[in-house]
């Protein structure tokens, strides 16, 4: 007794540590689960992009339904309600110089900020040449300039500036805003305040978009049915950090329920025992809290993955219970117990230290979302025997017995045997799943970092639509300067921008983007002040110029008292771009961190070539010229990097796995001491592992890292069965035997009723999950039982 | 564009002295609807308040239905000016500048209306402007009043007159005195 109340208070003791860890933990919903822990520099720049850059701070919407005008109207007037909204650090949709009044901004700061600013703009020649454009412009396009524009900005700047803040190649216009590509909706793009890691910050803007949307639809006087036909549709990072988070809490929990309720019901058949089936959970919840708060302890922040296929993958912690509440007959408890504990417990052990190796081989991994996985499996699986061993039996009610499940072994027991008879067909099996593989060993691995992301293949599509919309996929070749800080990543992009020119101008590149464009250096600015003639020496040189061109000098006094006030202004700080779209400009392409700044420069490949042609990354990193010993530049292809990582993971996660795979062969080899034994245990895994790998590649399906964890699961779940088989069965009383037996279909039911759910989720994770572990499990079972017969059958002989 | 506007001419519309306004308008954007293609030259005198001479250039003009309006100026120096998709593309010697129509209240109405005009868009104009159609198939004005008050503000008319299916004269009165007056020449084909 005394015993019984040690482990029970040692056990509940550990749940409430468990549960207080589990309540302060931290938990993240986005992206950064698939990022690597280990970054390259290269790949830093992807992370902190994804993590917290512009990248992901970016709201994509579309307003489809109705007809042009009124989706232009509704993007106009919802642009002009998120604009005012401090969520939102800018909102554009095509028309924002007309929202946001920045026009007068680059007007009033003109002459610090023009790329054409300099000394040989303000000689005679230069002014005549400027002013003449300016009058060809006016003439020609009758009216785009203003006359006062032309008063007070002859040389045309205002313009010049507004040009480099329009995308080349951007979205197509329609009724005068951005549409999509297919021109069925109106394009809106806008920028959060909250990172992207930040999923309440990101779930709150889009309740505030959808609010605001559905207020002018049904509000706006008049409210046309035309308005409402209108339709919103919200995509980027952030979106889908929310929306994953939504799957996970959603998808994943409610499915989870669902096979937990079948899972019940099956139990329940078994048990005949409300209350036995509430305490067969026990194990199961005591290792889901376990998990949690050893993950929340070892890396201070708890994935949504983690948790969601956590739960998933120690489901098989339910098979424990299986093994001893279905086990246990006769007599009373002590005995029972006593029995089961040196019988049945070491096998279930044996099982148990399997799985733990198979899922040790995730922890090294470079993939964080992995790694949780593999340390919540494994503290959650001990956890869950542990108690299935110390504490169940002492909460069973005195004179507790079994329902007596033989019946349903020896039915099973039959159709092995029946089998049996046919199991040299089974040599086949293997070697056709290999020859499937063999034949789809190119296409086996999926090879893109999407394909674990817990979206849907809808919502994948939606945030493609909007993204080829813009014109931009957002993934491309950019050139990195990494600085000590903002100033000095400000003049080194504007050296580079030098080199980066002329491959422009060689059609190397289509173009190029630099956050110095937004905001240039104060340096670059006190030269641009500096170049500023006086009033005197302008009204002279500006006589000259003007002497050929149908407008007096006098007239452009405006523009000599601009010029003059300029030579004095403050410079133009970032603080001073609060608001308009060049701040978004500045923000998107200059970081910065804690000890340094990064300033991107986006590169567009060159256009018109018989192949769109790709960008040369050792020509463009040899054109970016000397720069100070302080500052690195390079020429970084996002996609390639993402890709490397998801194939650096895969390829990591593969050899890990066979690794894993080999320490459970030596656990064994070292356990049985036979090599023999060991086989036998083994090759039913292997073979499930193959013939499921072979069904996935047959259906077309490439394979993932969360697949790869279903295999291991595959092995964690069968070596139980295989073990049974092979140590249990081969030397036991016929009617033990066939409660064993029993005992294991219904934990392999289990599995199957489980898993299989999982595989209906439109998730592709979790049908991933699903779709490995339900037949494998299964098969596990079916190979164990086969091959070990006539093993049986000799000894029982 | 002539010849084959005198056939069409011929074919669906006889002179129709009795048609009001309305029908005439239509029949006259149904021509246009029709052409999907034109080209033509054109001299453009443009004079403000603050020009001490009118600014004259001349060039051709290309329009692809039902979107695409270029306007190549060749004297006194070159410029091509193109307007697709919202968006005005000014080119001239190594400048190019890149603007959205929408975000220019004076220059817009000016190329929507030479465009809708061109594309045979009857309720793309009337968004815009009050439309009002005299005169006979073979010399018409349209007389184009901004709807939109930050528009009118700028702009007081557009008008437009041509003959049979060809533009013969687009005069816009800007509010502050400033004109621009162009006028199309014959078809030259390359």
């Amino acid at each position: 007794m005394r015993r019984r109340a040690v482990s029970i208070f040692i056990w509940l003791s550990l749940l409430a540590a468990g549960a207080g860890v589990v309540a302060r933990a931290h938990f993240a919903a986005d992206m950064t689960a698939f990022l690597p822990s280990r970054p390259s520099a290269a790949q830093q720049i992807l992370v902190d992009e994804l993590r917290d850059g512009v990248v992901s701070r970016v709201i994509l919407m579309a307003i489809d339904g109705s007809d042009p005008e009124a989706r232009a109207q509704m993007s106009q007037d919802l642009t002009t309600r998120l604009h005012a909204n401090p969520l939102f650090l800018a909102v554009a949709n095509g028309r924002e110089l007309a929202v946001t009044g920045q026009k007068s901004f680059v007007f009033e700061h003109r002459y610090l900020l023009s790329s054409e600013v300099g000394a040989a703009l303000f000689t005679v020649p230069g002014l005549r040449s400027a002013i003449a454009d300016t009058l060809d412009i006016m003439a020609s396009s009758a009216g785009l300039f203003p006359e006062e524009l032309l008063l007070s900005d002859p040389t045309g700047e205002t313009v010049r500036i507004i040009d480099q803040l329009t995308p080349v190649g951007g979205p197509r216009y329609r009724a005068g805003v951005w549409s999509t590509a297919d021109g069925t909706g109106a394009l809106l793009i806008a920028q959060t305040r909250a990172t992207g890691s930040d999923v309440d910050g990101q779930e709150q803007a889009i309740r505030v978009i959808r609010a605001e949307f559905d207020t002018l639809r049904g509000a706006s006087p008049p409210a046309t049915p035309r308005d409402l036909d209108l339709d919103l549709k919200i995509s980027g990072p952030g979106v889908l950090a929310v929306r994953s988070r939504a799957t996970i809490e959603g998808e994943a929990i409610r499915l989870s329920v669902l096979s937990a309720l079948l899972i019940a019901a099956l139990l329940l058949l078994a048990y005949r025992s409300l209350r036995t089936l509430l305490l067969g959970f026990l194990p199961v919840i005591s290792g889901a809290l376990a998990g949690t708060a050893a993950v929340a302890l070892t890396f201070g922040v708890v994935h949504g993955v983690t948790l969601a296929f956590g739960v998933i993958l120690i489901a098989e912690s339910v098979d424990y219970s299986i093994y001893l509440l279905t086990q246990v007959r006769r007599g009373r408890r002590t005995d029972e117990f006593g029995e089961w504990a040196s019988t049945i417990w070491p096998t279930v052990r044996l099982g148990l230290l399997t799985s733990l190796c198979g899922f040790a081989s995730l922890l090294p991994s470079g993939f964080p979302g992995l790694a949780q996985l593999g340390l919540y499996t494994m503290t959650g699986l001990l956890a869950a025997a542990l108690v299935t061993r110390y504490v169940l039996p002492d909460l069973l009610p005195g004179g507790w017995t079994a329902q007596p499940i033989a019946a349903l072994g020896t039915v099973v027991e039959r159709g092995i045997s029946h089998l049996q008879r046919y199991r040299q067909l089974l040599w086949i099996v293997p070697v056709i799943a290999a020859a499937t593989l063999f034949a789809r060993w190119d296409t086996l691995w999926n090879s893109d970092l999407a394909a674990l992301s817990p979206i849907s293949a809808g919502d994948q599509l939606l945030d493609a639509r909007l993204r080829s919309g813009l014109g931009a996929s957002g993934m491309g070749d950019l050139v990195v300067i990494r600085a000590p800080d903002d100033q000095a990543a400000l003049r080194a992009a504007e050296s580079v921008a030098v080199g980066l020119e002329a491959l422009v101008r060689a059609n190397e590149i289509g173009g190029f983007d630099s956050p110095a464009r937004y905001l240039p250096s104060l340096e670059l600015q006190r030269s641009r002040q500096a170049a500023l003639p006086s009033a005197v020496v302008l009204q002279n040189r500006l006589r000259a110029a003007v002497a050929t061109l149908p407008i007096q000098a006098d007239r452009l006094e405006p523009f000599v008292a601009a010029v003059e006030s300029a030579r004095a202004s403050p410079l133009v700080t970032r603080s001073d771009l609060d608001g308009t779209l060049l701040a978004a400009g500045v923000d998107a392409l200059l970081m910065q961190r804690e000890h340094h700044a990064v300033a991107l420069l986006p590169l567009r490949p060159a256009a018109g070539g018989p192949i769109s042609a790709a960008i040369d990354a050792v020509r463009v990193a040899a054109a970016l010229g000397a720069l100070p010993p302080d500052v690195q530049a390079m020429v970084v292809n996002m996609k390639h990097e993402s890709d490397a990582i998801y194939a650096g993971y895969q390829s990591q996660a593969i050899s890990l796995s066979l690794l894993g795979f080999g320490a459970i062969v030596l656990l064994l080899l070292i356990t049985l001491r036979s090599p023999i034994r060991v086989a036998r245990v083994v090759t039913p895994l292997m073979f499930s592992v193959l013939v499921v790998m072979a069904l996935l590649a047959a259906s077309g399906r490439a394979l993932t890292i969360l697949h790869l964890v279903g295999l291991l699961l595959i092995v964690a779940v069968g070596s139980n069965y295989s073990l049974f088989f092979e140590t249990r069965l081969a030397n036991s009383a016929a009617a033990h035997r066939t409660t064993v037996l029993a005992s294991l279909v219904i934990a392999n039911l289990a599995a199957v009723l489980g898993f299989g759910v999982l595989a209906l989720s439109p998730a592709p994770v979790l049908a991933a999950l699903g779709m490995t572990i339900a037949p494998g499990a299964f098969m596990a079972l079916l190979f164990s039982a086969l091959m070990a017969a006539p093993q049986r059958g000799e000894r029982g002989s | 564009m002539v010849a084959a506007a005198a056939i069409l001419l011929g074919c669906l519309l006889p002179s129709q002295s009795g048609a009001v306004a309305g029908e005439a308008l239509d029949a006259l954007l149904m021509r246009f609807r029709q052409q999907q293609h034109g080209h033509v030259t054109f001299t453009e005198r443009y004079s403000a308040a603050v020009l001490d001479r009118p600014l004259e250039s001349s060039g051709e003009l290309f329009y692809d239905a039902p979107q695409r309006l270029e306007k190549r100026t060749l004297q006194p120096r070159r410029q091509r000016l193109v307007v697709e998709n919202g968006t005005l593309v000014i080119e001239q010697r190594l400048k190019q500048y890149r603007v959205a129509l929408a975000d220019y209240p004076r220059a817009a109405p000016y190329i929507d209306s030479i465009r809708s005009t061109l594309a045979g868009d009857r309720q793309g104009l009337e968004r815009v402007f009050r439309v009002e159609f005299s005169g006979s198939d073979e010399d018409w004005t349209l007389l184009l009043t901004p709807l939109d008050s930050k528009v009118a503000a700028e702009v007081a008319t557009i008008r437009i007159q041509g003959a049979d299916d060809a533009i013969r004269v687009v005069t816009m009165e800007l509010t502050d005195g400033g004109q621009s007056v162009m006028t199309l020449g014959t078809a030259t084909e390359p």
